[in-house]
């Protein structure tokens, strides 16, 4: 088992190299995890020192402690809760004066702080040079000069941590002087030590009354929960901060946030020399160009065309070297199951192969992710990712939406071609509540890769004079829905969410390290798998149910294996002439089709040359007369072989015709069927309503299940093609409508739970599948029946619907949308 | 609000690219003021705009060798003194 005495927690700033520094310490050996109750990551490391395992947990990365965002929350309550043997403070050594604004919180807080000024090699090149033992002096805590990307001063910071751990108690560190503040402060020290005298043995009784004074409302509650009368004392504070703030014309939070910066101002001044902090100058230079205004978006698109191109193009390229050995699985798992007979498919092995198939669907993915990660880690590290927020924001806050909107749009498919899963994941940066639900809410709306066959499907059928317009058509049309409906959800369901001001810091640009992008990519690619996986996993099982039972009756079970006996007598008859007729055993007809087909498939993989001829020489071994037939060699083996091709004709039609029936007589049959009364408003007949239906779980389905529908026997015969002589009644105004159906349709799956994971709630989960499948209807039935009801063509319809969707997102772009944060 | 004497505010959003000041007071009660306050925005700070978004909104300031952005809106609540 493992040991684990000491348990450390790194603090600090965002972009102070704190991950860097992490992963210099853990290695390896990490995991990744959710705090509970909340979206924030919680990474959690270790190594070995002193011959005992430490535990290293990786806080999330905040300006401040208070309890204003989940984040603070968490890393707070690690300190206080936890009871950690020592934390270290990593800082921006650059950045001295405000990063210690952090760090007197933490002594505050009796934290036994180890101070982590890193990335000093940075503050030296420029000019900044820091006496770290008059720091310490000043301070009353061990300082460390480091810089984890070449391991200078890690071994005097694992040397000082597992010094503190042992002497296992606070490190001392000054308090802070709050000035006239003091004499409130002291007031209130008294009366917690005298009213509620368990808090100071589990709180520091300082940081409770700065806390108090500050009006914390997550401590004024903790106190009040403890308090004899919780609501005399919440008044008295609220009178001494009132009373604080007539007398010194002062805020007391603000009070003491200044304070705080005045003597990280004093102290830094003090041991630093000489000091002139600026950014590097092509940090500067680079900004110029990239947040220009003209360059600036002139390089976005170029990013997004990179990410895009990269991703989505060329990851779709290294899933042909991916695929075989996803097929190669599942043949081996075919081999397992129980065989196939001539009509009858047992259970278990049409289960086992629908399980593995739709696990590979999404493991198919796994490549596209995985670029995709890499190249949103390397945005995330050189620090592009705020400058996208700062050049977008203008035009995203306006329908309810943030700056740090566009990545997750951008990867949900903005244009065509993306995946609502990551789009949804990749929402987790948005600090604004209301802006991040309106995001995750909205992405599954965007174009995901998944929708594109279908869209192609139709465009070919009922726009096939006007493919590049209705191809533009379906590409834009999906953002001039998204931005009004994020819009209307933030002014109506989201309206009591809370907003945060958009302040963000603009970090110097750095260069990415391969360890620590490839690191990222990896770890989120598993999250993925993990997450993603076990639920669609579950979830195939039912829909292969759904889909499957009750199924065919067993008056229509007989008629089927009458077909057979048919097509099998039919078979023996044509044989019966030739040398051959010896050779096949009616009532093991199997025997024979087994060997056909694999005497095919093996040909197939063999390819041509000696292989070809290996594969040859094994089955001449092991049949040679049944040899002769799939080698159509002399005259009886060409009849022979003409007469097994029929039969393989029959058997196919007839294991179609059964799966159509199957699904028609299955659960699903039944809902697509008995949902027609709706759907026909809408243009859609009880077939596509069963498309429609399995593209629940996953929107490739829908093409699939389509595909199934519309199966017929003539070899070659394109899906568009069959589709269109099946429904002879269908016209433009069908397909569009369907297509709009498409664009709105609610989540798949995989991007449900990413909805449900990253909005914190099974309710939200639920919401957004129910309002796109209302929105859905509604557009479609008013695309169908109005066209239809106002005489209007497809293509006409589509155009007056475009012009529509514009109109709405002009105007709901000029609707204000209020922050809830005051000014006076 | 006066726009004469004593009480004409100046505020960070009035500020344009290239244009230097003090900052005076945070007026915000709330979230807002809090977090001007953990991005380091303080009074006696001495605060540079840099430039503005290609949409003119959000802004980018310079405060102490490090940058921040932010919208119009939030500088409103952020009191400046030329110098």
């Amino acid at each position: 088992m493992r040991q684990q005495k000491t348990k450390i927690g790194l603090a600090g700033q965002p972009n102070s190299g704190k991950s860097t520094l992490f992963n210099a310490l853990t290695g390896a050996r990490q995991h990744v995890a959710n705090y509970p109750g909340v979206t924030v990551e919680k990474k959690i490391g270790w190594y070995a020192g002193n011959g005992e395992n430490v535990e290293v947990v990786d806080l999330p990365g905040t300006y401040s402690l208070t309890s204003y965002s989940p984040e603070e929350q968490v890393a707070r309550d690690f300190i206080l809760r936890e009871d950690p043997s020592v934390v270290i403070n990593v800082m921006d050594a650059s950045n001295l004066k405000r990063c210690l604004f952090l760090t007197f919180q933490l002594m505050e807080m009796q934290a036994p702080v180890v101070l982590a000024l890193n990335m000093i090699d940075l503050a030296e090149k420029r000019g900044i040079s820091i006496d770290t033992q008059k720091l310490s002096g000043l301070l009353g805590i061990s300082v460390v000069a480091t810089n984890m990307k070449t391991g200078r001063g890690k071994k005097e910071l694992l040397d000082t941590i597992s010094a503190l751990a042992d002497t296992s108690g606070s490190s001392g560190g000054i308090g802070l002087d709050y000035g006239e503040m003091e004499p409130f402060l002291r007031d209130i020290e008294s009366r917690v030590l005298a009213e509620t005298p368990q808090l100071p043995a589990a709180y520091p009784l300082r940081w409770l009354a700065v806390k108090l004074m500050e009006g914390d409302s997550e401590v004024i509650r903790l106190v009040a929960s403890v308090h004899p009368s919780p609501e005399d004392f919440t008044a008295d504070i609220e009178r001494l901060r009132a009373d604080f703030e007539s007398r010194f014309d002062e805020m007391p939070e603000i009070h003491i946030a200044n304070r705080r910066y005045q003597e990280a101002d004093r102290i830094a001044r003090s041991c630093m020399s000489p000091g002139q902090a600026r950014r590097l100058s092509w940090s500067d230079r680079i900004d110029k160009v990239v947040c220009h205004r003209l360059m600036g978006p002139v390089v976005l698109v170029a990013v997004i065309w990179l990410l895009y191109y990269l991703s989505i193009v060329q990851g779709y390229n290294v899933t042909n070297y991916t695929w075989p050995i996803l097929a190669k699985i599942r043949s081996w798992v075919e081999v397992l199951l129980p065989g196939a007979g001539f009509i009858e498919i047992p259970v278990m092995r049409a289960f086992g192969l629908w399980f593995v198939d739709s696990i590979n669907a999404l493991l198919n993915y796994i490549p596209i992710f995985f670029i995709l990660f890499a190249l949103i880690a390397i945005l995330e590290d050189s620090g592009y990712m705020p400058r996208m927020a700062f050049i977008m924001d203008r035009l995203f806050s306006r329908y309810g939406l943030h700056g740090q909107s566009t990545l997750p749009m951008v990867l949900g498919g903005i244009y065509v071609g993306g995946c609502a899963v990551p789009g949804v994941m990749a929402c987790k940066a948005i600090p604004d509540e209301r802006s991040r639900l309106a995001t995750i809410l909205v992405i599954p709306l965007l174009n995901c890769l998944a929708k594109v066959p279908l869209y192609v499907l139709l465009i070919n059928i009922y726009f096939a004079s006007h493919k590049a317009w209705a191809m533009f058509f379906i590409s834009t049309i999906s953002l001039l829905l998204v931005l009004p409906i994020s819009k209307i959800l933030t002014l109506t369901v989201l309206k009591k969410r809370p907003t945060s001001p958009f302040v963000m810091e603009m970090p110097p640009y750095h260069v990415p390290t391969v360890r620590g992008v490839l690191t990222r990519a990896v770890e989120r690619v598993w999250l993925f798998v993990r997450k993603i996986t076990t639920i669609v996993a579950a979830v195939a099982v039912v829909v292969f149910i759904l889909m499957r039972f009750p199924g065919i009756s067993e008056e229509r079970m007989a008629h089927y294996q009458e077909e057979k006996h048919k097509a099998v007598s039919s078979f023996i008859q044509d044989i019966e002439d030739t040398d051959y007729a010896d050779a096949i055993d009616p009532d093991n007809i199997m025997d024979f089709v087994r060997y056909w087909s694999g005497y095919k498939n093996a040909r197939l993989g063999a390819g041509g040359g000696d292989a070809a001829k290996a594969v040859n020489e094994r089955f001449r071994e092991k049949d040679p007369e049944l040899y002769e037939i799939v080698t159509r060699q002399g005259k009886d083996g060409m009849i022979a072989y003409r007469a097994a091709r029929s039969l393989e004709r029959s058997r196919k039609q007839l294991l179609m015709d059964m799966k159509n029936e199957q699904i028609h007589n299955s659960f699903l049959g039944w809902a697509g069927k008995s949902l027609e009364p709706v759907t026909r408003y809408a243009g859609f007949n009880w077939r596509v309503n069963v498309a429609l239906l399995s593209a629940l779980a996953a929107k490739e389905s829908s093409v699939a299940t389509l595909g199934a529908l519309y199966e017929s026997d003539e070899r070659g015969e394109s899906l568009e093609k069959r589709m269109a002589s099946k429904e002879t009644g269908f016209t433009p105004l069908h397909g569009l409508s369907l297509m709009l159906f498409m664009v709105l349709y609610p989540p798949c799956l995989a991007a449900a739970i990413a909805v449900k994971i990253q909005a914190g709630g099974t309710r939200w989960m639920l919401f957004s599948i129910g309002y796109s499948m209302v929105l859905a209807l509604g557009v479609a039935v008013a695309v169908f029946s109005g066209g239809r009801a106002l005489g209007f063509s497809g293509f006409q319809a589509m155009w007056i619907f475009y012009g529509l969707a514009l109109t709405l997102t002009v105007v709901m772009g000029l609707v204000r949308n209020r922050p809830d944060f005051d000014v006076i | 609000m006066a726009i004469f004497g004593k009480d004409w505010k100046m505020t960070l959003d009035q500020l344009k690219p290239g244009d230097e000041a003090y900052v005076e007071k945070l007026c915000s009660r709330d979230r807002l003021g809090r977090r001007l306050m953990d991005m380091g925005v303080y009074p006696g700070l001495r605060i540079r705009v840099i430039r503005n978004a290609p949409l003119e909104d959000p802004m980018e300031v310079e405060l102490d060798g490090y940058y921040i952005s932010l919208r119009h809106e939030e500088a409103r609540a952020v009191e400046i003194a030329c110098k």
